[in-house]
């Protein structure tokens, strides 16, 4: 292993000298104070170190001691319910060592409690055979989620003893491997080096929606269970509160939360809300499947960089055991400014804007790690990764590097719009720029389970919103009064696309989470009204009377957050009531 | 954070004096942002850190400037330790230099703790989350973007626009409701010109506050080092008052940008790459170290609540300073030019401005029940009659629908009697809440859509006067 010397000190770059034994990206103790680093360059026997703590007070001549082995997460029971920092060391048990408030530089605690007991329900008996990914057993690790504890890759061979169901910690051996005559002791705990994809037998195509209850994104621009979606936008536009509302309500059996390089009220906030919520789907608290990964912008850079993949590593781990993870990312322009922080102390040569010239195919690689997959192992499974990530353009301007280059790698596409956003308009997505290349993939599931007529009212909403448009630009330059009936019409249709549909507030207790069902109501209602409100002009009724004498549109508006999930039948009342009050209009001009 | 401990060695092998840099030759050991004293032929003592460690090499920052080193005859003094400055509660009531020398020719403090003043980041575990709402008496923020106990919430302005008037008539309005709290005012006054400090001096000792602030001043003609540390010495004596004394701090930074243009300053000296406009990349990472010193920890008493102020140079919000601080903080006030023509005090555009922690602030048992969603369809109606008016100017206002036209009236009542105020006005949240529902009345029902019709029956004005 090697071991060398602090020659030069540069924020957080350290060089160190005598490391010719040091191989790229190993993991490397810094100083007196033993900070943990990573090798990202080797010059002769100098090793270029990024050193994920504050490097105050180390001066040349300081020891460097290499640990062999690549940055590398623990993986077992004791991860769910937990806030960990960007290089996975338990936050809340920090501070319970530390009783401080602040974050403590060279502090070593391990990511996985070792003293708590697991119940391990063994699923291998003696002389089985087993390959990468078998279940060895399974721990009831929260109220929602069974842990399935797997053979790690690399590992074959023959079971050659197997402990009883029981207590026991992470540490302990709960079984032992016979493989080519070497005894191989199993443990709950793993590790795996997060640069690393873990392997899989396939990658197959996305096919399910992977439903989210915020209506304009199941609706209008879905994302399917193993996708990637991108939300940019300026700040103040609603990335965090539009990825904390996916992390809430989502349908996944795990969620992933890395906070990279963001607020850290914002992790505050969901680790105190996320044990009182519901998650809508199964009842239990939202802790229960959620982790937590918190880099706040105040903490080092360099462990920011390394967040991202601590995060998809855990959400690869959990797909692994057959489960759809969902992995958020708040924000990755953080993570990509981190490397530019990185690559400059390098005296790298700079591509655009400064950003290093592999950051395009960094991005890739963390997209590719996405995806829905046959897993390894018996019983044969299912999992899937979707990943969703933040961009924060400077200026909210889309062209810069991380955003075109991101939109590149990703198959949905959220853009908040800054206009919508001071109006209030939440979630602030633009639906003329987004796109999601999922529509026809989900469509077949909303045909199968909710309703045949998805798809089609769903284009007419978005062709309506089009034309919208369109019409404005009209409207701005010879007012609205010269419209055709028709496309007063239109402009309507698309008022209450916005207030009753695509307008949603998160903070709302009935309005935060619409189930399928529930969106389909809504979009029916307003198909209705355009399809009554039609049929009326066409009969020479005026849009200006429509507005008068429909009255149950603000109802409708407000249905949003009045009408809970589970008592849908209220609808039906406001279905009559809409047609009643244009009967009553088609009365008036005698048809 | 400087843990190891060294014996103080001195050197005066002088290579290179750059900008605010100096290059000493011979030095084997410094550590890096280690403390330096730098001692002149004249007798004359400077201090400095260490930016860059390397073995023969150490490159030291110095704070006072290097006008007037010379390479032959100073010696430079490493002490082997951190940069650290004494706090202390008898900071209250008196102004001080970022290296806690006292400026207003009372004694030095002599009781307090030394403290390095880069402070450590808070464990995000161990953060409560703000949610105790502070009445500003200030309708534009209290109705619309409310400050919640422990916020980091900034001042955007314009060169010339009143932000240090609304600054101050915070501080000297803001309370919590139903509460005696242990109060101080912690002043960060970045490289300001003299006229700004003297109004600052002015305004606490008129309203008698002055026992309850601390200024931490550098001014607009000091070396870029000074102004750099400003907010950070300002912020080590907040986190010391709130965590340690039990007080609720308001700590204001005034300007940021003097202070991201001192970085750059330094920055470009050093010959890092730059990035946009100029500014290191590592900027936003640096401001999010001075901005995320503000909340609440879990078994102190004391908070701090953060009001940055910063000029947006042209009035241009994506400038990367804004940008910046808009990414990092939790919302901003934008003051707006138009408003201010307009004779309009607070210039607040509330379009604009944003205070991501409201939410959980107000509302019933906090504020008053209906406060979220006058709020919502407040700032829904301006948007609507904003763009009206966009639209009015084009095919003028007779071929506007009525409603349209009542989207004007209603845009002109809401700069006029909502935003408007006296600068002694301090509004309790109620009359806050009643003005805005008396402008809202203006708009026909049915457009009130974010209200939900049992909130509309018990405030709108209409049903108000028939009970």
């Amino acid at each position: 292993m090697a071991k060398g010397k602090v020659a030069r000190v540069n924020g957080p770059l350290v060089v160190a000298e005598g490391m010719k034994d040091a191989q790229m990206f190993e993991v490397v103790e810094v100083g007196e104070p033993r900070l943990v680093g990573e090798i990202t360059r080797i010059e002769g026997d100098r090793a270029y170190i990024q050193v994920y703590e504050d490097t105050s007070g180390i001066r040349p001549g300081e020891p460097v001691i290499g640990s062999g082995a690549p940055l590398s997460v623990e993986l077992g029971p004791g991860l769910l319910g937990q806030l960990f920092d960007g290089l996975l060391r338990p936050l809340g048990e920090i501070y319970n060592l530390t009783k401080s408030p602040f974050v403590k530089r060279g502090v070593k605690l391990p990511s996985l409690n070792r003293e708590k007991k697991w119940h391990f329900v063994p699923k291998v008996k003696k002389g089985d055979k087993v390959s990468p990914g078998d279940i060895l057993g399974t721990v009831q690790e929260t109220g929602l989620v069974e842990h399935r504890v797997m053979v790690p890759p690399y590992h074959h061979g023959t079971i050659k003893e197997v402990v009883p169901e029981g207590d026991y910690t992470v540490e302990d051996t709960v079984g032992v491997l016979d493989m080519n005559g070497d005894e191989i002791p199993l443990k709950m705990l793993q590790r795996w080096p997060v640069r690393v994809p873990r392997p899989f037998k396939e990658k197959l195509d996305p096919r399910e929606p992977l439903l989210t209850g915020i209506r304009i994104l199941d609706t209008i621009f879905p994302i399917a269970k193993g996708g990637t979606a991108a939300i940019p936008g300026p700040f103040g536009s609603g990335k965090t509160v539009t990825l904390q509302s996916l992390a809430k309500w989502s349908e996944a059996k795990i969620v992933i939360f890395v906070g990279c390089g963001e607020r850290g009220n914002e992790m505050t906030d969901e680790l105190r809300s996320f044990p009182k919520l519901k998650d809508p789907w199964t009842g239990r608290p939202l802790l229960e499947r959620t982790v937590l990964v918190a880099n706040t912008s105040n903490m080092p850079v360099a462990a920011r960089e390394a967040s991202i993949y601590v995060g998809v590593t855990l959400a690869e781990y959990f797909r692994d055991q057959g489960y759809d993870v969902l992995a958020v990312a708040d924000s990755t322009s953080r993570w990509a400014e981190a490397l530019r922080d990185l690559g400059g102390r390098m005296e790298e040569m700079p591509a655009e804007e400064g950003f290093p010239s592999y950051l395009s195919s960094r991005i890739a690689e963390y997209y590719e790690r996405a995806g829905r997959v046959r897993t390894l192992g018996n019983p044969e499974r299912y999992g899937s990764v979707t990943l969703a990530s933040a961009v924060s353009p400077p200026g909210g301007d889309f062209t810069e590097p991380v955003t075109s280059t991101t939109l590149r790698f990703v198959r949905v596409f959220w853009p908040l719009d800054v206009s919508l956003a001071q109006a209030r308009h939440y979630p602030a997505i633009n639906w003329l720029q987004g796109f999601s290349s999922y529509v026809d993939l989900v469509a077949d599931w909303w045909t199968r389970n909710v309703d045949p007529d998805w798809k089609s009212i769903r284009d007419f909403m978005v062709r309506t919103l089009i034309r919208e448009d369109e019409l404005r630009q009209i409207v701005r330059l010879v007012g609205p009064e010269s419209l055709a009936e028709k496309d007063k019409l239109a402009l309507e249709t698309a008022r209450l696309i916005k207030e009753a549909f695509l307008k949603q507030n998160a903070y709302d207790d009935v309005d935060a989470f619409s189930s399928p069902q529930k969106q389909m109501r809504i979009m029916k209602l307003i198909y209705h009204f355009y399809q009554y409100g039609y049929s009326a002009v066409e009969k020479g009724v005026l849009v200006k009377r429509i507005t008068e004498k429909v009255t149950v549109v603000p109802d409708i508006i407000r249905s949003k957050a009045t009408i809970k999930n589970n008592e849908l039948e209220k609808y039906d009342e406001l279905e009559s009531k809409l047609k009643a009050q244009f009967d009553e209009l088609m009365k008036e001009v005698g048809a | 954070m400087m843990e190891t401990s060294m014996n103080v060695r001195e050197y005066s092998n002088i290579s290179m004096i750059k900008g605010p840099l100096v290059v000493v030759q011979g030095v084997e050991d410094s550590a890096y942002n280690e403390l330096v004293e730098v001692e002149m032929p004249n007798g004359e003592r400077r201090r400095g850190i260490v930016v860059d460690t390397q073995r023969g090499v150490s490159i030291v920052q110095v704070f006072e400037g290097t006008r007037g080193i010379s390479p032959t005859g100073t010696r430079i003094r490493y002490l082997g330790r951190g940069l650290e400055v004494k706090i202390s509660e008898e900071m209250l009531g008196r102004i001080f230099n970022p290296l806690g020398d006292p400026l207003d020719n009372g004694p030095p403090i002599i009781k307090g703790e030394k403290r390095d003043i880069n402070g450590e980041p808070i464990n995000p575990a161990t953060r409560d989350y703000p949610e105790e709402f502070i009445q500003t008496g200030i309708s534009a923020i209290d109705g619309l973007n409310s400050l919640l106990r422990g916020q980091k919430l900034p001042i955007f302005s314009g060169s010339g626009l009143p932000a240090n008037v609304l600054a101050a008539q915070i501080a000297k309005q803001a309370t919590v409701r139903g509460e005696e709290s242990n109060f101080a005012v912690v002043f960060g006054a970045i490289g300001v010109r003299y006229d700004e400090a003297l109004f600052f001096k002015k305004f606490f000792e008129e309203t008698g506050a002055i026992n309850r602030v601390g200024l931490i001043m550098s001014l607009a003609n000091e070396p870029p080092v000074m102004k750099t540390l400003t907010p950070k010495t300002a912020l080590t004596l907040a986190e010391y008052l709130a965590f340690e004394q039990d007080m609720h701090v308001l700590a204001i930074l005034i300007d940021m940008t003097n202070y991201c243009e001192a970085l750059r300053e330094i920055s470009a000296s050093k010959e890092e790459v730059p990035g946009r406009g100029g500014y290191p990349g590592y900027m936003y990472t640096d401001l999010a170290q001075t901005y995320e010193r503000a909340g609440k920890v879990v078994g102190k008493k004391g908070s701090i609540t953060q009001m940055p102020i910063l000029t947006m140079p042209n009035d241009d919000i994506t400038h990367p300073i804004p940008d910046l601080t808009g990414y990092i903080t939790e919302g901003q006030i934008t003051l707006d030019r138009n408003l201010y023509n307009k004779g309009i005090y607070p210039p607040i555009n509330v379009l604009m401005s944003l205070s991501r922690l409201a939410k959980d602030g107000i509302g019933e048992g906090k504020t008053r029940d209906d406060h979220k969603e006058v709020s919502n369809q407040l700032f829904a109606a301006y948007a609507k009659a904003v763009d009206t008016r966009g639209l009015a100017a084009i095919i003028g206002e007779d071929s506007l629908s009525d409603t349209d036209k009542k989207y004007l009236m209603f845009g002109d009542a809401f700069e006029r009697r909502f935003v408007s105020q006296g600068v002694n006005e301090n509004r309790d949240i109620e009359t806050t809440l009643d003005i805005g529902w008396e402008v809202l009345s203006i708009l026909p029902e049915k457009e009130l859509t974010n209200i939900k019709t049992d909130f509309i029956k018990k405030y709108h004005p209409a049903y108000r006067g028939k009970r």
